[in-house]
C-alpha cells in the first residue's frame, strides 16, 4: 500500500532520516517507535507532503508520489492526524469533519449550492463522527474543546477523507488513562480497508493495535518486523534500556 | 560620462535616503512585529520641524539636532499608548491603528505648518559644487553620501557590538525568551520605535533641501520604503540596506534612461524579486522551512 | 440521523416573505421621502457598500488582508468610462468591460499575491495597486493622467433615464441586493466553506487535499469581479474618475469600512459604509479636519470594537442578557 525506499532527509549537518525503508502493506496496523529526536514526525511529514525528502522515494498503491503536492496526496488516498493542534479553530467539530468529507466527495468549487444540499457529504461527515463517537460534541467550536476530545476530532477529520491509508502522530499523547482505553478501542474498530502507520510512544497502546513495528533510531531504522520479534531484538533493548554496548 | 556619473551619485543619495527610512521600518517590524505604516509620517514631520527650527535659528546643524527629538517623543508616545496593547492581536489591527494614526499626524501637521511646499535651505558651505576629477559634483549630496554612510555604520555598530544592541538582535530573535532571560521588552520596544522614527524623521530633515517639505510626502516616502523592506526581507537591515541600493539605483537610472517606464520600475523590481524569494532577500518564512 | 448532528434549518419559505417584505420597504421608501441630492448621497453609499462587500468576502472569510483593493474598483471604474466614451458604444458595454477588466486583473494580480501569506499578501497587493495608479497618472494619453477621464452619460433602462436620480438609486439598490444574496449564496456554498477553512488553516486544508492556493485564486478573482462592478456603477455615477479612485488612500477606506462595520459578517461592510460616508458628508460641511476624524474613527475603531460595530452590538447584547 504504502512503500517507503531509502528516504533520507538532512537539516544542514543534522540527519533526520537515513535511507529509511519501509512498507505498509494492506491492511496492516505499522507503528513506528523510537526515542526523542529519532526522526519520527519528520518522517511523517515527508510521507504527508508537508516536507520534501532530499533522496528516496515513496510509492502509494504501485505509484511514485514523491514530488506530489500535499493536497494530491490527500486525494490518493493518505491522510495524517498532527500532534500541534492545526484544526479550524472557529469551526465546529461537525463543520471540521465535514470539511474533510468535502475535499474527497464534494465539488468544492460550487458556488451556487448550500452546502447542506451535497448529501454523500453529510452522509460521510456523519459516519467518521460516529465512528470516533463525537456525536455529543459535534456542535461545538473546536477552539472550545478539551485537548482529549481534539485528539479524537483529528482522527475524525482524517477518516472523513475516506482514506486506504491513514497517518496517525502519536494519537494518544497527552491522552488521559481512560480517554486512551478509548482511543485504542475506536482504533482497533476500524476497518481492515484502511491501512494504519502510527507513531506512538506508549507501549501498551503500541502493543494492543499494532501487527508489525518498525523502530527509528537518530533516522535509522534499526528493527522492523512482527511485535514479538522486535521486542527481542538486541538493538532494541539496547536503544531502550539504554544498555552499555 | 558626466551625466552617468551624476545619476549613479543621485541613485546612491536616494539610496541612503530610502536606507533611513526604511532601517527603522525593518527594526521595527524585526522585533515589534508592526508594518508601520505611519512611517512616512515620521520622515515629514521630521521636515516640517526642521522648517521650524531654520526659519527660527537660521541654522540647518541645529535643525538636523533638533527635530528628531519631538518626532520620537511622538514615536514613543504612540508605542506606549496604542501599540503596547496591540501586541497579542492580528496584523490587520496593527496596520489599521498605524493607518489610522497616519491620517491624525497629516490633519495635524497641516493644522501647524499648511500643506505647502516650501524647501529647506541648504546649510552654508554645502551650497556649491565640489569638483573631482574634473567633474563637478553638488557638495550637499556628497555631504548627505558620507553622512548616510555614517548613519549605516552607527547603526551597525550599536546593533552588534553594544549591550542594548545585542538585546534588540535577541528580542528580535524571540521576544518571549528575551522575557525570559531579564530583558525589559516593553521598554525595548518603545525605544525602538522612537529610534525608528526619529531616523525617519532626520531623514525628512536631510531630504528637505532635495524633495521639499509638504504635506503629501508621507505616502511618496512610505510607499519605496515598503519596496524596500519587501525586497530586503521584513525585519532585516542587512535587507533593508541591499534593498535600498536596488530601488535607489533602479529608480534614479529609470528616471534618466528610460522615463516611459521609470515609474513602473521598482514595482516590477519588487513583483520579480518577490516571486523568486517570496520572503525577500534576506527574509525568512515565518513558519520555518 | 441526520437532525442529531446538523444544526437545524430555519424554515424558508416564511422567512423569504418577511425578508423580501423589509427589504422592499427599506428599497422604497427613500424614493418618498428624499430629494435627489438625498438619493444621490443613498447611492453612493450603496456602491461603496458593494465594494465593502467585495473586500470583506476576501478579508473576513478568506483572511486575506488586502490593501490594495481599490485596484479593482478603479479599474472597474477607468474601464467603464474609457470603453463607452472612446470608443462611442453603449454605457452597458462599458459596465460589462469594467466588470471583465477588473475580473481579469484579479485573476493576474491574485496570481501573484495568493502565493505569499500575511504581510507579504498585503505588501504585494500594495504594490499592484501602487503600479495601476501611477500606470492611471503615466499614461496621459488613455487616462487623461492625474486630471482623470469623464464624459460618461447614464444610459436608458427599460424606458427609465437613469440620468435622474430616482431611477439611478434604485438600479443601484438592486445591484447591490442581488450582490448580498449572491454573497449570502457564496458564504454557505461548499466553496465558501472551503474558504474558511483556508482562513482557520492552510496546513490542515492542504493535509486533507484541498489545493488551497487555488481556492485562494478563485476567491480574490470573484472579489475582484464584485469591486469592479462597484467601480462601474461610480463611474455610472459619477461619470468621471481619476486616480484617486486607485489609490492608497481608497484602499485604506475601503478597508475601513468592512472593518468599521464588522468583518466576516454578510451585512457589517452595508453598514460601515454606509456610516463612514454619512460621517464623511455631514462632517466635512462643517470642518476641514475630515482627515483627523477619520483617523480617529480608525483608532477608536481599532481600539474599542475590533470586531466592528456588529460584532460590537453582539457583545453589548450578550452582556446584557447575563445580567
Amino acid at each position: 500500500m504504502l512503500r517507503l525506499e531509502n528516504i533520507s532527509k538532512a537539516f544542514g549537518s543534522l540527519v533526520v532520516s537515513n535511507s529509511v525503508t519501509l512498507d505498509v502493506t494492506a491492511g496492516q496496523r505499522h507503528t513506528i517507535i523510537g526515542p526523542n529526536g529519532a526522526g519520527k514526525t519528520t518522517l511523517i511529514n515527508q510521507i504527508g507532503g508537508q516536507l520534501s525528502p532530499d533522496s528516496g522515494k515513496i510509492f502509494l498503491h504501485g505509484q511514485e508520489i514523491t514530488r506530489l503536492s500535499a493536497p494530491l496526496r490527500a486525494r490518493a488516498g493518505l491522510a495524517r492526524t498532527f500532534q500541534k493542534n492545526t484544526l479550524f479553530q472557529a469551526l465546529s467539530v461537525f463543520e471540521n469533519v465535514r470539511l474533510g468529507a468535502q475535499a474527497a466527495h464534494g465539488r468544492t468549487y460550487d458556488l451556487f449550492r448550500s452546502w447542506r444540499s451535497d448529501t454523500g457529504v453529510l452522509a460521510q461527515a456523519e459516519q467518521a463522527i460516529e465512528q470516533m463517537n463525537l456525536g455529543r460534541i459535534a456542535a461545538q467550536p473546536v477552539g472550545k474543546l478539551s485537548y482529549g476530545d481534539l485528539r479524537q476530532v483529528e482522527v475524525a477529520v482524517a477518516l472523513a477523507t475516506s482514506p486506504t491509508v491513514l497517518l496517525l502522530d502519536e494519537p494518544t499523547s497527552g491522552l488521559s488513562p481512560s480517554e486512551t482505553a478509548q482511543m485504542i478501542d475506536v482504533l482497533r474498530a476500524l476497518p481492515r480497508e484502511i491501512s494504519i502507520l502510527m507513531i506512538e510512544h506508549d507501549m501498551e497502546v503500541v502493543f494492543s493495535i499494532a501487527d508489525h513495528i518498525t523502530v527509528l533510531y537518530y533516522g535509522e531504522v534499526i528493527a522492523s518486523g512482527a511485535p514479538r520479534n522486535v521486542a527481542d531484538d538486541p538493538r532494541v533493548q539496547e536503544v531502550y534500556l539504554g544498555a552499555p554496548q | 560620462m558626466d551625466l552617468f556619473l551624476t545619476q549613479l551619485l543621485n541613485g546612491l543619495v536616494y539610496s541612503v535616503l530610502l536606507f533611513l527610512v526604511s532601517a527603522g521600518l525593518a527594526l521595527i517590524f524585526g522585533l515589534l512585529g508592526i508594518v508601520n505604516l505611519a512611517h512616512g509620517s515620521f520622515f515629514m514631520l521630521g521636515g516640517f520641524v526642521a522648517l521650524s527650527v531654520t526659519a527660527a535659528t537660521g541654522s540647518f546643524w541645529l535643525a538636523m539636532l533638533l527635530a528628531p527629538i519631538p518626532v520620537m517623543a511622538v514615536a514613543g508616545l504612540i508605542e506606549v499608548v496604542f501599540l503596547r496593547r496591540l501586541y497579542a492581536r492580528s496584523q490587520l489591527d496593527q496596520v489599521l491603528l498605524t493607518f489610522g494614526l497616519s491620517f491624525i499626524l497629516t490633519d495635524v501637521t497641516e493644522t501647524i505648518w499648511g500643506k505647502g511646499l516650501s524647501s529647506l535651505q541648504e546649510p552654508q558651505g554645502l551650497r556649491e559644487g565640489v569638483s573631482i576629477l574634473g567633474n563637478v559634483f553638488p557638495a550637499y549630496r556628497l555631504a548627505l553620501l558620507a553622512f548616510g554612510f555614517i548613519c549605516a555604520f552607527a547603526i551597525w555598530l550599536v546593533l552588534e557590538r553594544t549591550r542594548a544592541g545585542s538585546m534588540v538582535r535577541a528580542g528580535v530573535d524571540d521576544a518571549r525568551t528575551a522575557m525570559g532571560i531579564g530583558l525589559n521588552v516593553p521598554a525595548l520596544r518603545t525605544a525602538t520605535f522612537a529610534i525608528g522614527g526619529g531616523l525617519a524623521a532626520l531623514a525628512g530633515v536631510v531630504a528637505g533641501p532635495l524633495l521639499g517639505v509638504f504635506s503629501g510626502i508621507d505616502v511618496e516616502v512610505l510607499i519605496p520604503a515598503f519596496i524596500v523592506v519587501a525586497i530586503g526581507g521584513l525585519g532585516s537591515l542587512r535587507g533593508a540596506l541591499i534593498g535600498s541600493l536596488v530601488i535607489g539605483f533602479a529608480d534614479t537610472l529609470g528616471k534618466a534612461y528610460i522615463p516611459g517606464v521609470s515609474m513602473f520600475l521598482i514595482y516590477f523590481a519588487m513583483i520579480g524579486i518577490l516571486l523568486v524569494r517570496p520572503y525577500g532577500l534576506f527574509g525568512q518564512d515565518p513558519a520555518g522551512g | 440521523m441526520t437532525s442529531m448532528i446538523l444544526p437545524p434549518k430555519q424554515p424558508a419559505a416564511r422567512r423569504f416573505v418577511f425578508v423580501a417584505m423589509v427589504l422592499a420597504c427599506v428599497v422604497l421608501s427613500p424614493l418618498a421621502v428624499l430629494s435627489g441630492y438625498g438619493l444621490d448621497v443613498i447611492t453612493e453609499i450603496m456602491i461603496f457598500a458593494i465594494v465593502a462587500v467585495s473586500l470583506n468576502l476576501i478579508l473576513g472569510y478568506g483572511g486575506m488582508v488586502s490593501f490594495g483593493h481599490a485596484a479593482f474598483f478603479g479599474l472597474g471604474a477607468y474601464a467603464t468610462v474609457l470603453i463607452s466614451t472612446r470608443y462611442d458604444v453603449s454605457p452597458w458595454l462599458g459596465l460589462a468591460g469594467g466588470v471583465g477588466t477588473a475580473t481579469a486583473a484579479a485573476i493576474v494580480i491574485g496570481a501573484f499575491c495568493v502565493r505569499l501569506g500575511g504581510v507579504g499578501f498585503f505588501m504585494m497587493s500594495l504594490a499592484f495597486a501602487q503600479l495601476l495608479n501611477s500606470g492611471a497618472i503615466k499614461w496621459r494619453p488613455l487616462t487623461g493622467g492625474s486630471d482623470g477621464v469623464g464624459g460618461l452619460l447614464r444610459p436608458e433602462l427599460f424606458g427609465f433615464d437613469l440620468s435622474d436620480a430616482g431611477p439611478m438609486y434604485l438600479f443601484t439598490a438592486a445591484g447591490l441586493v442581488g450582490v448580498l444574496l449572491f454573497m449570502r449564496m457564496v458564504i454557505a456554498s461548499p466553496f465558501g466553506h472551503a474558504m474558511v477553512g483556508t482562513r482557520e488553516s492552510s496546513l490542515r486544508m492542504d493535509a486533507i487535499g484541498y489545493q488551497t492556493r487555488r481556492i485562494r485564486l478563485a476567491a480574490f478573482a470573484v472579489s475582484g469581479a464584485i469591486a469592479g462592478l462597484g467601480g462601474a456603477l461610480y463611474a455610472f455615477y459619477n461619470g468621471f474618475v481619476s486616480p484617486d479612485a486607485l489609490s492608497f488612500g481608497m484602499s485604506g477606506m475601503i478597508l475601513l469600512m468592512v472593518i468599521l462595520g464588522g468583518k466576516g459578517s454578510l451585512l457589517g461592510p452595508v453598514l460601515g459604509a454606509g456610516l463612514f460616508l454619512s460621517v464623511k458628508n455631514i462632517v466635512s460641511t462643517h470642518t476641514s479636519h475630515w482627515l483627523l476624524i477619520v483617523g480617529c474613527i480608525f483608532v477608536a475603531c481599532v481600539m474599542v470594537c475590533p470586531d466592528g460595530i456588529l460584532g460590537f452590538g453582539k457583545r453589548l447584547f450578550r452582556s446584557g442578557e447575563r445580567r
